[in-house]
């Protein structure tokens, strides 16, 4: 009669052997459970993340929230610093103010003064041949500059019987209304015409309930003017990633279920295979909780490395997926580890499980003898 | 082991052990003898021959369903990024300069040129016309409300069918501003309703139903319009109420128009006039917004379009982006399926290394067993292949629909393509488990413990 811990030793040493003597197989059911661990993560990790990544590309479509001063007057002083103490360094705010000068011929023409480095940072799409970098230089629209007939000298612009001489920088074209006024920096726009912004226009990133947040707090602060979110903009982004992560989504679900399924089918050959082992151990005494203990053991010991192997290979190719479309890097999110965990050691048991229901009804006899 | 069993008695069988004979191992015969392998290998283990075909048609299928995806995805995309407006805009060409600060247009009313309301149908005339969304004319003009003073009034479509010859289309601003939100009912285009945008309505006090009295004459608002952008301080009415107070038919200031186009690249960019016949044809047949607006300057006369590039252009920016995520993820989701496909191959292969060690000892060559094994291998992949390319097929579809509405199709020309692949992939799979299997000596295979 052989003692309890002798029994258990026993049943290690037939653990460890199984793997180690088939190597081959084991390597090729190990593989599959890598395989399905490395999809798994890659998907959710891209899941996660992608929506995170879409919103900051989003913002290439420039403000999505526009401060105005109500009833056509200009915002108090300190609302630029108010809204860039708000935002800190993570979101963008522009300013810019309006009036209409006329030229010497008489023409009338919208001046706007606004901050040229934080306009060619949000809005990307401005096709500009030179931006103005001294004082006293302008940016003419398109439009404006064949209208103005002002293409290399020097012209000037008055405003309230003050006038202002300016030199041409470079044109500027958008297709929209950009296209007919005038752009001066600030600080000139300021000393020339004594008028102060009106209108601030912000790029807040993040989710709607970020953003929504963001404007509840510039509306406390800046209780004088009138905060409304860009609809066209809103609106266009929330269909758009909304639809891309259903097609990600579907897409990581038809992913993952091939590889689990895929994982099935090669576990159920690989345990299936096997069943001259188990006959052999059944023909030897074993009893079946042992014989159970024995195969479900070994599974879970595949699920669990294939599971880490994976999980690593898995955040590798999610990290360079992430690098790759948006040149920034996924972050490994290892919140998704315990699901992949718990994911392949449940498959593989499951896949486990099943051969040996079946084998478990047939006489050791009749499978050594090879029926 | 069942292989002794099925082939003692066979011809096959016979065969096999006298392989040096000179008279039983001509050609004819050997080719028999292999299909005949083959074809009960096939018979005997529908099992297992089931198994790695259901692994390599679960493979295909999701291969294939995300190279549909991928490759259709630029196209789905491309209408739902329509979702932020027009993408150009067509203006006269002898317009004079806009005078507009937040939406308050202070240009005086007899001033600029303006476009013909009837050249406008010439727009579902062009190469293009099926990428055209949708169009929105628009005209401004002002107007004095009795408490409010001056306000712009613009005039322009809500949902209005034109005809183009024998075809009818519907276009408005209800296809190309999909945002603009209306509380109570959208005007009809053929009335006298309007709408007030909502901030100038709650200065008004006035609400969905009420009565309105512009230029001398009473007019009904059937709703209060929410845009978030300048309209919230303008009306808006129907085309011919605008045209009427400026006091000129079939004029319309500018024309905004929704476009599917494709991203811009340095080729978009070259001058028509520049290039040759060829190069030209080929410029105009892509729906790049150059060229798309190049033809709506040929269909309309005396029109200057142009792109808006906040939206044309940031679209090729983030339509790119989508893109190349789902081109990798496809990428991923292909080696995801070759490397399962070749582990479900090597485990079939590695359970039949008791029947190599026994063709070996029965005097087969290792060409020979490689070959049955490959031939088995490619018919695996053909018929799996073929039905995860039907599977792959409809899952595009149901993805499509889900997500878009609309259908994902698949070209036929990807089915040779994939089944190729799939053939590449089942053999690669299977090359390393069938050479170690032949590698074995056969007295190990025979008796079981490799």
């Amino acid at each position: 009669m052989t003692s309890r811990p002798k029994k258990r030793r026993m049943l290690m040493r037939m653990l460890l052997r199984s793997i180690i003597r088939g190597r081959g197989r084991t390597l090729s059911a190990l593989l599959a459970i890598v395989v399905a661990a490395a999809a798994a993560t890659a998907m959710l990790n891209l899941f996660v993340d992608v929506q995170a990544k879409l919103h900051s590309e989003f913002r290439n479509y420039g403000a999505n929230v526009i401060i105005v001063a109500k009833d056509g007057q200009t915002l108090p002083a300190n609302a630029l610093s108010t809204v860039e103490s708000i935002i800190a360094g993570r979101d963008m705010a522009v300013p810019f103010a309006y009036v209409v000068a006329r030229t010497a011929s008489g023409k009338a023409v919208v001046v706007a003064g606004t901050d040229f480095s934080a306009v060619q940072k949000l809005d990307h799409w401005w096709s500009v041949t030179a931006w103005p970098s001294k004082p006293q230089q302008a940016l003419l629209g398109t439009r404006a500059a064949q209208s103005l007939n002002v293409s290399s000298q020097p012209f000037s612009l008055s405003f309230q019987g003050k006038s202002i001489q300016l030199a041409t920088a470079g044109t500027l074209q958008t297709g929209a209304s950009e296209d007919s006024r005038i752009y001066i920096s600030l600080s000139d726009f300021e000393k020339w015409t004594g008028v102060g912004v009106s209108t601030i226009e912000v790029a807040i990133s993040g989710s709607p309930a970020e953003i929504n947040a963001a404007m509840q707090n510039l509306a406390q602060r800046l209780p004088s003017a009138g905060i409304t979110p860009i609809r066209q903009i809103m609106a266009g982004e929330a269909n758009v990633l909304g639809k891309t992560r259903s097609t990600m989504l579907y897409s990581a679900i038809l992913i993952i279920a091939t590889a689990a399924l895929c994982l099935l089918a090669t576990l159920i050959g690989w345990v299936y295979d096997r069943r001259r082992d188990f006959a052999i151990m059944k023909a030897l005494g074993a009893s079946s909780v042992a014989m159970n203990g024995f195969f479900v053991g070994e599974a879970t010991l595949l699920g669990i490395i294939g599971a880490i192997v994976g999980f690593a290979f898995g955040v590798g190719a999610a990290i360079w997926i992430g690098h790759a479309s948006f040149h920034t890097a996924v972050v490994p999110r290892f919140g998704v580890f315990p699901i992949v965990l718990v994911g392949s050691v449940f498959v593989s048991l499951a896949s486990a499980l099943l051969p040996i229901l079946l084998l478990q009804q047939v006489q050791p006899a009749n499978i050594l003898r090879g029926e | 082991m069942r292989a002794f069993t099925y082939s003692r008695n066979s011809p096959a069988f016979r065969t096999v052990i006298f392989s040096s004979n000179p008279i039983k191992s001509g050609p004819k015969f050997k080719k028999l003898m292999f299909v005949r392998l083959v074809f009960e290998s096939f018979r005997r283990q529908k099992r297992r021959k089931l198994l790695a075909c259901a692994a390599i048609a679960l493979g295909v299928s999701v291969a294939t369903a995300m190279i549909a995806v991928a490759t259709g995805i630029g196209d789905k995309m491309s209408r739902e990024l329509r979702t932020y407006g027009a993408n150009l805009v067509v203006t006269p060409q002898e317009d004079t300069l806009d005078l507009q600060i937040g939406g308050v247009n202070l240009k005086p009313p007899t001033d600029g040129a303006y476009l013909k309301e009837s050249d406008l149908s010439n727009i579902k005339s062009m190469f293009w016309a099926n990428n055209i969304v949708g169009f929105a004319p628009m005209l401004p003009v002002n107007i004095t409300l009795p408490k409010q003073g001056k306000v712009t009034l613009v005039g322009t479509y809500f949902s209005k069918t034109l005809s183009f010859g024998k075809q009818s289309f519907v276009t408005g601003v209800r296809a190309t501003d999909p945002w603009w939100k209306v509380e109570g009912a959208w005007p009809n285009d053929d009335s006298g309703d309007v709408l007030v945008g909502e901030r100038l309505a709650a200065k008004l006090g006035s609400r969905a139903g009420d009565q309105i009295e512009i230029d001398g004459t009473e007019h009904r608002v059937s709703g209060i319009l929410s845009t978030g952008s300048t309209e919230d301080d303008q009306i808006v009415a129907p085309l011919p109420l605008a045209q009427h107070i400026l006091g000129r038919a079939d004029v319309v200031r500018r024309v905004y128009v929704s476009a599917v186009t494709k991203p811009e690249d340095s080729f978009a960019r070259s001058d028509p006039k520049t290039l040759s016949p060829d190069v030209y044809d080929r410029w105009y047949c892509s729906p790049y917004p150059q060229s798309i607006a190049y033809q709506l300057q040929q269909a309309i006369p005396n029109a200057h379009a142009e792109q808006i590039r906040q939206i044309s252009q940031t679209e090729g920016t983030i339509l790119s982006r989508i893109e190349g995520l789902m081109l990798l993820v496809t990428l991923a989701a292909l080696l995801a399926s070759a490397l399962a496909v070749s582990a479900a191959m090597a485990t079939a292969i590695f359970e039949r290394r008791g029947e190599i060690g026994l063709m070996k000892a029965l005097g087969a060559g290792k060409t020979s067993v490689a070959a049955i094994f490959f031939v088995e291998a490619a018919l695996l992949a053909l018929l799996g292949g073929s039905a995860g390319f039907a599977g792959g097929a409809f899952l595009a579809e149901r993805i499509g629909k889900l997500v878009f509405d609309s259908q994902i199709g698949i070209s036929p020309v990807l089915f040779p393509i994939v089944l190729v692949i799939a053939i590449l992939v089942t053999f690669a799979g299977s090359a390393v488990a069938i050479r170690r299997a032949i590698k074995l000596d056969p007295v190990y295979a025979l008796r079981g413990n490799a």
